[in-house]
């Protein structure tokens, strides 16, 4: 039973990326069995585009993610109240927060509060492959 | 076979081009707002009935701002109903349409995922006093982010029914996500005995949020014990959250009544 792997991706790395191509290094990742860490976050178009190809990908290996996504609240709410518009929000946004994206394989649960993430994995008996 | 019960649609093209280019002209001018995230002290308001009548006299002015005149122009309003699976969404679709048709709309099931086809029910009126509602009733098989054909093989299916289930059920979900775009109200279906701050939750009120889409939350369930409407008002301080149960039908006229305030 390998231990878990987590794998970082600075905000820059998906900053040039088209939608599509962010949620295809981002589920890429996680169906290779990775928590995928991400600096900032995705549009709310980016998030539901994430959901409907995760669906088109499950199969009876992957069974989808677990999707968490936290970000400072206050820091966000006052810049934006002070820069009025999508675009401040497009160059400042979604840089900020992390975003949690796990195999539902060995992520149970992202459970989140506005100030904190957990994360709580399945046991290692469940996320070994399929028996007969 | 439950399923061949109720009306069901897929031709969801008619009229959709004409409506794309609407929506896309409003959230032109709307800036993108977080559902509940920006304003984390809020949720310690309290929700006296006070409270609650400024709440929906806020969100009527916003809505009759934001969307007031499409409806004067609209024939046929879409009333989608949305959330994660087993929230009790077919169940309130049906406790509406036993309400004013006499007759139900789609099989409920304690297992996730009984329903995976869109389902509409047209020309539903209602009536208070003297005024009326009338839409057409959309129920979605609700949006996750993971499905499990063994989840259903622990509920007793076999194999092969499981994973059909499953291929189902991950195409309902991508047709609920499609079907948003065409959505003019939604009600999000919450189940009160669990943790509502969940990002699937977030998700689908900030996109409804983002196209402009008015929504209501409904936290279904309260005849449970575990029922905790609290909990859902400070996880979604912004929205008018009205505490149900679809299965007994408790508190069904303040829903109505939300739904009048909404669209009138
Ligand atoms: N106790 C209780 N159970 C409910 C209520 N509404 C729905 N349920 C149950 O929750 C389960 C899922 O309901 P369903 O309508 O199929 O959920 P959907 O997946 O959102 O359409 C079923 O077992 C329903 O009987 C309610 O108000 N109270
Ligand atoms: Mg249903």
């Amino acid at each position: 039973m390998g231990g878990l792997t987590l794998q970082f991706i600075p905000y820059s790395e998906i900053e040039e990326l088209s939608s599509l191509g962010r949620i295809k290094k981002l589920l890429k990742i996680a169906k290779e069995n990775k928590i995928v860490l991400l600096e900032g976050r995705l549009n709310k178009d980016e998030e539901a585009e994430l959901i409907k190809t995760t669906m088109e990908e499950i199969n009876d290996e992957f069974k989808g993610i677990e999707l968490g996504v936290i970000y400072p609240e206050q820091t966000e709410g006052a810049l934006l109240k002070k820069i009025k518009g999508g675009f401040a929000k497009l160059l400042l946004g979604n840089r900020m927060g992390l975003t949690i994206i796990g195999p539902a394989s060995i992520v149970k649960e992202i459970k989140k509060d506005p100030t904190k993430i957990e994360l709580f994995t399945t046991t290692p008996r469940k996320t070994k492959k399929k028996k007969r | 076979m439950p399923r061949k019960k109720s009306k069901k649609r897929s031709g969801k093209k008619a009229g959709k081009k004409a409506k794309k280019a609407k929506k896309s002209e409003e959230n032109a001018e709307e800036p993108f707002e977080e559902p509940a995230e920006d304003q984390p002290s809020a949720s310690t308001q309290s929700s006296s009935s006070s409270a609650k009548n400024e709440k929906l006299g806020i969100i009527k002015r916003f809505i009759n701002k934001v969307i007031g005149s499409i409806f004067k122009k609209k024939k046929h309003i879409k009333l989608g109903l949305y959330g994660p699976p087993n929230g009790g969404k077919t169940t309130l679709a049906n406790r509406i349409c036993i309400d004013w048709l006499g007759e139900d709309m789609g099989s409920v099931s304690a297992t996730a995922h009984e329903t995976r086809e869109i389902k509409i029910k047209e020309q539903i009126n209602i009536k208070s006093g003297k005024k009326e509602l009338s839409f057409n009733l959309v129920d979605t098989p609700g949006i996750a982010t993971k499905i499990d054909y063994e989840d259903f093989v622990k509920k007793g299916m076999n194999k092969t029914v499981a994973k059909k289930r499953a291929k189902e059920a991950t195409k309902g979900v991508i047709d609920a996500i499609k079907w948003l775009d065409d959505m003019d109200v939604v009600v999000v279906v919450i189940d009160s005995t669990m943790d509502p701050y969940t990002q699937v939750n977030i998700t689908i009120i900030g996109n409804l949020v983002a196209r402009n889409i008015p929504v209501l939350i409904v936290g279904n369930k309260i005849d449970l014990k575990k029922s905790d409407l609290k909990r859902i008002e400070a996880a979604f301080p912004q929205y008018d959250v009205i505490g149900i149960s679809a299965k007994f039908g408790k508190n069904m006229d303040k829903l109505y009544e939300s739904l009048f305030v909404m669209v009138d």
